[in-house]
């Protein structure tokens, strides 16, 4: 018998500096929306930090205090087939310190689209094994400001990016195993000149790329999903943020964060969702130790000609 | 099966998209060699800033290019240039842009490298850099905008003034290059008609050399192997004999003491104050009846350099300082400061893309070459342009810096007689979008250095000075949008730098380079 898997939509903020949505939430997951059904999610969230390191010290800052991130996003998740999904997502951002003088900042980030592939499915007794694979593609939707970190809402580069999935399901408990490449653009400062860890003349800033692991567990049926996770965004090369200097668009940003995701269908109107999730940064190295959660909304349309009711 | 082999194909695609290269290519890579139109070979007679006459520097006569001891140092070129590593290459390749143009870069470098705020101890008390323990936590110096334009200046005048007393024996001596000597050789680089003893690049090594050991003696391993790639790149690509290089490195050194005894002796020790007088400062505008500057870090930090501004300048006398020290500012209650706090607040509060790009393009705060790099930078990239002799490139850098030096001195003279406070501290809502330095507001640094850059450059280079004074006017600008300065600050510092840079024209046309 077929299991009807609804996607699971979450916000993920993939640094503590910059509330950045480095690939959109369902991309992560492994779940796939039914053929010829949309879903549309709107969520807000919120994270925010006091601590950061500077390469491997960690620290506060009098100066910025606690700099939080305030975000809305919309989210579009199409089943062109029960096993190949395409998704998009646009936030917007808001970022604010309490204390000193900076300026927040605010504005759309990236545009992101995410194609998801179901290739592989297997049943072994009562196990189910099942594999994914996802290709994305995100971009600044304007020319946003990255030379202002902490403050600024992206790092502006284009993302491309490959993951693997693969996902246990015994009963109702999952385990879900994810591994993605970023391939990140260079991106493009308004100055002519910059210190890394030596001078470099130009305007172009050399971005590593990063890679994205995480783990996922919990309880999943049809009308409820809990899970726990933990996220780990690690960045292959880039630079430690100096001794009391500012950060930078190409430093390199690590961190570990775990976190709890929830969500929740109507028994009585299932095409509504309800979803959560709250996270905390456990391990960094070049970002802030943010603490962040998120609520949303979703609703399913169906677009098949025979609506298969439950 | 099909599917994995599919999915792998998708996985070979996808590694050999991100394989790409992302390698930039620096604006200073494209820099031809030096090839100067002129060679400006009577140099000798030009106007030093500092040093007094060539009689006061002992260099010997070479020997003639008949001689043993000189045809022993050909062959020795001869040899070292006929089988050069990759390495050697790269080092030539760097070095044969321009002595002068690849100094002014790494000192760039080091201002960038060492333009870090110290952070605060366990007492939130700051530590202060201290040249007698440069590698220590917080390491010597800290550069920031009036350390860093004094350090240019000096670099730059010492290297200038050792490429005059150079000229001056070039002339005397006569000696010719060895590829003259020996026409065999084939130089790696462009063949010049000037003299050859004693070496222009050597004289800059050792000139820079001494300098730098002093304003940036953490660094004294790179400082010492830029200074001897330099003068083995000399040999390398067959343009000096040995004693070309002695010669021109000795006397770069004592050119540099001489401007390292000014340098003792400027004010540069006393500039950072202490706490009697940072007190006596608040208190002197206190009582004038106005809202004095106070540290908009936390924890508090002390003003940067508050007697920066009785530093002895370079193109006049500091008996001259209050008389080109402008008016007081707007009073911080009167109705004039309130119009200017609502103008930079409301271009805070509306941070559109293009004055945000002016605001990043001019910021040149922490962790950069400052705001005299900047236009270091700029001149740069014009100079190039005009295929100058190594001693004119140095005469040009130092026109341009000792008139930044000074523009230093006037506007930390003027923010510290003034005292006056930051928009931001005047009207909370203001939120910048750069960092606020840590010094009174009036005038504006980015401002006096800019105005004073750009018409040093604009007499050098006249075809662009309208060019220039835009750029200085958009830097000015930069500070407002950026919520640091308000209006006055910025046209008095504009203004300011201009009366500088007139001192350093009137020096120009009559210092023999025209």
């Amino acid at each position: 018998m077929k299991k009807k898997f609804y996607p699971l939509l979450w916000c993920f903020f993939f640094l503590g500096f910059i509330p950045i949505l480095s690939h959109a939430q369902t991309e992560q997951d492994a779940l796939m929306m039914g053929e010829r059904k949309l879903c549309v999610a709107g969520s807000v969230g919120y994270n925010s930090w006091t601590n950061y390191w500077e390469g491997t010290f960690k620290r506060d800052n009098e100066n910025i205090g606690r700099v939080s991130t305030k975000s809305a996003m919309l989210m579009l998740n199409y089943g062109i087939k029960s096993n190949l999904n395409i998704l998009a997502s646009l936030p917007y951002m808001k970022t604010k310190a309490t204390q000193g003088t900076l300026s927040g900042l605010g504005g759309f980030q990236d545009v992101g689209v995410f194609v998801k592939w179901l290739p592989w499915q297997k049943q072994f007794g009562r196990q189910t094994v099942s594999l994914f694979a996802v290709g994305g593609y995100s971009t600044p939707s304007n020319k946003y400001n990255i030379d202002l970190l902490p403050m600024c809402i992206g790092l502006g580069s284009n993302i491309l990016s490959g993951r693997l999935i693969a996902d246990v399901r015994v009963s109702n408990f999952n385990l879900t195993l994810s591994g993605a490449y970023l391939h990140r653009s260079n991106v493009e400062i308004d100055r002519s000149a910059y210190y890394t860890d030596h001078q470099i003349n130009s305007h172009e800033v050399k971005m590593p790329d990063a890679g994205n692991f995480q783990l996922r567990t919990g309880y999943r049926s049809r009308l409820l999903i809990a899970e726990a996770f933990v996220d780990n965004m690690t960045t292959f090369g880039g630079f430690d943020i100096r001794k009391n200097d500012m950060p930078f668009v190409s430093n390199q940003m690590n961190s570990t964060k775990v976190g709890l995701e929830a969500k929740h269908y109507l028994a009585k109107l299932p095409s509504l969702g309800f979803h959560a999730n709250a996270w905390r940064t456990l391990a960094g190295r070049n970002v802030g130790q943010a603490t962040g959660f998120m609520a949303g909304v979703d609703y399913i349309f169906d677009f098949s000609p025979k609506t298969a009711k439950n | 099966m099909k599917k994995i082999f599919t999915l792998l194909l998708s996985g070979i695609c996808f590694t050999y998209l991100i394989s790409c290269d992302k390698d930039i290519t620096e604006s200073n890579a494209g820099y031809p060699a030096l090839q100067p139109v002129k060679t400006d070979a009577e140099a000798g007679n030009w106007s030093p800033f500092i040093v007094s006459s060539p009689a006061d520097f002992p260099v010997p006569a070479p020997q003639p290019t008949s001689s043993s001891a000189y045809q022993q140092e050909l062959q020795e070129v001869k040899q070292l240039s006929s089988n050069l590593t990759d390495e050697q290459k790269r080092i030539i390749n760097y070095w044969k842009a321009g002595s002068v143009l690849r100094w002014n870069e790494i000192m760039r470098n080091l201002v960038a490298k060492h333009n870090l705020p110290p952070y605060q101890k366990e007492d939130n008390t700051y530590p202060v850099p201290s040249a007698a323990n440069p590698f220590a936590y917080p390491t010597f110096p800290f550069s920031n905008p009036p350390y860093a334009a004094r350090a240019y200046a000096y670099v730059s005048v010492a290297q200038y003034d050792g490429l005059v007393m150079a000229h001056h024996f070039k002339d005397e001596f006569k000696r010719s290059a060895p590829y003259q000597v020996d026409n065999s050789l084939n130089p790696a680089i462009p063949k010049s008609e000037l003299a050859a003893y004693p070496s222009e690049d050597a004289v800059v090594a050792g000139a820079s050399f001494e300098m730098m050991k002093l304003l940036f003696p953490a660094d004294i391993a790179y400082i010492t192997k830029m200074a001897e790639e330099e003068k083995s790149y000399r040999l390398w690509s067959g343009a000096n004999v040995r004693s070309d290089i002695v010669a021109g490195d000795s006397l770069g050194r004592w050119v540099a003491r001489k401007v390292i005894q000014r340098a003792k002796t400027d004010g540069m020790g006393t500039a950072g104050g202490n706490p009697a007088l940072w007190t006596k400062l608040e208190d002197d505008c206190k009582a004038k009846g106005e809202t004095p500057w106070y540290s908009l870090e936390f924890p508090k930090r002390p003003p940067m350099l508050p007697a920066f501004g009785n530093v002895k300048p370079l193109l006049f006398s500091p008996t001259e300082v209050p008389a080109i020290r402008p008016a007081a500012p707007p009073s911080a209650n009167s109705e004039q400061m309130r119009k200017e706090l609502d103008e930079v607040l409301s271009y805070t509060q509306n941070p559109t893309r293009e004055r945000m790009r002016i605001v990043n393009f001019w910021a040149d705060g922490a962790g950069t070459y400052t705001p005299p790099g900047h236009w270091n930078a700029i001149a740069t990239d014009e100079f190039v342009k005009h295929q100058y002799s190594e001693v004119r490139w140095a005469r040009n850098y130092a026109l341009l810096n000792a008139s930044l030096m000074d523009a230093a001195i006037l506007c930390w003279n003027t923010k510290y007689f003034y005292f006056n406070a930051r928009p931001c501290q005047l009207d909370p809502k203001i939120k910048t979008l750069t960092g606020v330095p840590n010094f009174p507001a009036y005038i504006s640094g980015h401002s006096t250095f800019s105005g004073a850059a750009a018409t040093v450059l604009g007499y050098l280079i006249p075809a662009r000075a309208g060019e220039f004074q835009a750029m200085a006017q958009e830097a000015s600008n930069s500070r407002m949008y950026g919520g640091i300065h308000y209006r006055s600050d910025c046209q008095a510092g504009l203004e300011t730098g201009h009366k500088i840079a007139s001192y350093a024209v009137e020096r120009a046309k009559v210092d023999g380079a025209n």
